[in-house]
């Protein structure tokens, strides 16, 4: 006789799972005390948002499934906001949470709380599972589903009476067999061809590329394809790293805020080569501008996000690696060299500019200065707020990743993240930055890190505002500063001290760079505390 | 534009939530949503009836193809299916109007299936535009409650042969 708890157990090992980012609870006992006497390692997160945050940062760092497990009730709705992050990003998550048992669900007893139901719109699928029996099927097709087509959040809830319940014998299934779930991920030769055709005609096409490239894993095939036809790219916040930033093609982010260069180049092109990019109003805030002027090809593995935001010429849906490839091997075009010549020039013309103030951290040239220190290969994180905008406009990425909550934009996520990341990449340096906000909404952490020994390093922007918000106030609110400013904060270098993590604190780019060479040099975590300006403007 | 969709769904509890949460939170309006299962026990159909324009239908469509148990989704063109919704009828009736409401029935096809001192019930199934013809030459005598299953619909064979 086998338990529900051990199938639950067993489904994680028949899926490779390594490690799992978990807070527990009574109902969810069962599932932790027999993960306990496995070798696959629990880590014991400081809030069940940052369960779902960290799982994010190891299933982007590792291309692979994230795990993360709450109690029933405040446990899993604490980790909706994680949930609902993951999903605005499609990222691979399975989330297992623990619910009452199953002859008292809808009585409203302690904990109880309607997790499904209350994750419905943002999750790809969920389960509440009512039969030990059903346990192998649905963890199967919560990984599977979870993974393929466009990735996204599972959740599973399972009553801890079916988790203690036993059944004869475990048999994990071979395959899944949902009849409504079968991704076109190949493109439709004909329109691919359309494609050619239309590419052909372009005198000023671009590529703007998004998250769904890297998830996609089509990187290398989208710089093969750049590097064919010379077609500058752009990439949304999420599809940063597609490109290397010192690429002569690579303009930069587009959108609100994003880089001018980026969005001239949008608005003068006539062809737009949407890869992976579902046309966010932060990426394109007016798509029919655009529309005018530009014929647009998308390509995406989800249907329905072609044509949602931006009217198309060419829809091709399908993985865009496979796209992309019949693209490389069918077209034989080269992009026009006054159009590439017009965006270098529009490039240096517009490049950030740094902003100096005496005792102070310009983090511009500092993140830029950052990402020369780094390794090829490190994952950076940005949080939400101004720090995210420096750090997108700024960090010079070469071979590594560029982690951030681009969609939902949810503050808080990089520290956890970091950790999951850490975690899937101990050898590559790991970086979070945030700003003094978005740190307090996460330095919980701080205990994680410190008791997983996780080598991460956390840069934070303190500079005494929260940064985003103060900024528009200046803009359209006549700087009234409705709560945005941060009037107590605690010292962070004796904060993380006293979680035996060491820190330093920096009054300018010269103190702040002898810290951060400093810091890459141990193998201990750290956080660097950056003095900044509250007048520091996104930009 | 009204549209008419039949969506096939595995017929699992849950599936209905997971469809009409779908309605809610991308802002779609529908105009009524039946379900029954098919000649498959495995397969629910839901037939929708929704308002709204080429690229709210589209959308529709294809944030329904995207919920894991929906099967398939069809939006039928006009004049390509049979479309029937039965309706219960509670009509005020004193003793010297029935005779007027049983001549309405009859002319309208439609069956009398409760009578009391004061009240008559009918049921009836047709369509949308019949529907609406009855009720108006109801109005009159005073209706005190209508109940509608909301519209099924199914395609004509030759459309699906084509």
């Amino acid at each position: 006789m086998i338990s529900g708890a051990e199938i639950m157990v067993k489904c994680l090992q028949k899926e490779n799972v390594s490690i799992v980012f978990g807070y527990p609870g009574a109902v969810i006992c069962p599932f932790f005390d027999y993960l306990y006497q496995t070798d696959i390692k629990a880590v014991l997160v400081r809030q069940e948002q940052n369960a779902a945050h960290s799982a994010s940062g190891y299933a982007r760092a590792l291309s692979k499934v994230g795990v993360c497990v709450a109690t029933s009730g405040p446990g899993a709705l604490n980790m909706i906001t994680g949930i609902a992050t993951a999903y605005m990003d499609s990222i691979p998550l399975v989330c297992i949470t623990g619910q009452v048992k199953s002859d008292v669900l809808g009585r409203d007893v302690f904990q109880e709380a309607d997790i499904t139901g209350a994750c419905e719109s943002f999750v790809k699928h969920s389960y509440l599972v009512k039969d030990t029996a059903d346990l192998p099927r649905v963890f199967k097709e919560a990984f599977h589903i979870a993974s393929t087509g466009r990735p996204g959040p599972v959740l599973i809830d399972v009553p801890v009476d079916v988790q203690q319940a036993e059944i004869e014998e475990f048999v994990y299934p071979e395959k899944v067999n949902i009849i409504g779930y079968k991704p076109s991920v190949k493109g439709h030769p004909m329109q691919i061809k359309r494609a050619v055709e239309m590419i052909a005609e372009a005198k000023r096409p671009v590529i703007c590329a998004g998250g769904g490239v890297l998830t996609s894993g089509a990187k290398p095939k989208l710089r093969e394809f750049v590097e064919k036809t010379g077609i500058p790219v752009l990439s949304t916040m999420m599809g940063i790293g597609v490109m290397p930033s010192d690429d002569p093609l690579y303009v930069g982010m587009l959108g609100s805020h994003g880089l001018k260069a980026a969005n001239l180049t949008i608005h003068n092109s006539d062809l737009v080569i949407l890869c992976g990019a579902r046309v966010g109003d932060r990426a394109v805030a007016s798509p029919d501008q655009v529309v005018e002027h530009a014929n647009v090809i998308h390509i995406d593995i989800d249907p329905a996000e072609i044509g949602k935001n931006m009217k198309t010429s060419i829809p091709i849906v399908g993985d865009i690696k496979n796209v992309l490839g019949h693209l490389i091997k069918e077209t034989d075009y080269k992009a026009p060299a006054e159009w590439v010549d017009k965006i270098t020039k529009w490039k240096e013309e517009f490049a950030p500019k740094p902003q100096f103030f005496d005792g102070f951290v310009d983090p511009k040239s500092f993140i830029s200065k950052l990402s020369e220190m780094l390794r090829p290969k490190a994952v950076m994180v940005a949080d939400v707020g101004q720090n995210q905008i420096w750090c997108a406009n700024n960090y010079r990425i070469r071979d590594g990743r560029f982690l951030t909550s681009g969609g939902m934009g949810t503050m808080g996520y990089s520290v956890p993240a970091a950790v999951g990341a850490k975690l899937a990449r101990p050898n590559r340096d790991v970086v979070a930055v945030c700003g003094d906000g978005s740190f307090q909404m996460c330095l919980n952490e701080l205990a994680t890190i410190a008791q997983e020994n996780l080598n991460v390093k956390i840069i934070v922007m303190r500079n005494t505002v929260l940064g985003m918000v103060h900024e528009l106030q200046d803009i359209h609110y006549g700087s009234r500063y409705s709560i945005t400013e941060l009037d107590t904060i605690p010292d962070f270098v004796k904060l993380a001290r006293s979680y035996g993590i060491d820190s330093a604190f920096a009054s300018s780019n010269e103190e702040a760079e002898k810290y951060t060479k400093e810091m890459l040099k141990s193998d201990k975590p750290f956080v660097l505390v950056c003095n900044v300006h509250p007048n520091t403007s996104s930009k | 534009m009204k549209y008419t969709l039949s969506v096939l769904v595995e017929n699992h509890p849950g599936v209905l939530s997971k469809v009409s949460g779908l309605f809610s939170r991308r802002a779609f309006n529908i105009d009524s949503l039946a379900v029954g299962i098919t000649e498959d026990p495995g397969i629910s159909r839901m037939t929708i009836v929704a308002d709204g324009d080429e690229y709210v239908i589209e959308q529709l469509e294809k944030q329904l193809n995207k919920v894991i148990p929906v099967i398939k989704v069809r939006t039928y063109a006009q004049g390509d299916f049979i479309s029937r919704e039965l309706s219960l009828i509670k009509v005020s009736c004193p003793a010297n109007k029935r005779l007027d409401i049983m001549k309405i029935a009859e002319l309208m096809e439609a069956k009398i299936v409760d009578v009391s001192v004061n009240t008559m019930t009918l049921q009836f199934a047709d369509t949308l535009e019949r529907f609406e013809t009855l009720t108006d030459l109801l109005k009159p005598y005073g209706i005190r409650e209508i109940v509608r299953t909301g519209t099924v619909a199914i395609e004509k064979d030759s459309a699906s042969r084509k």
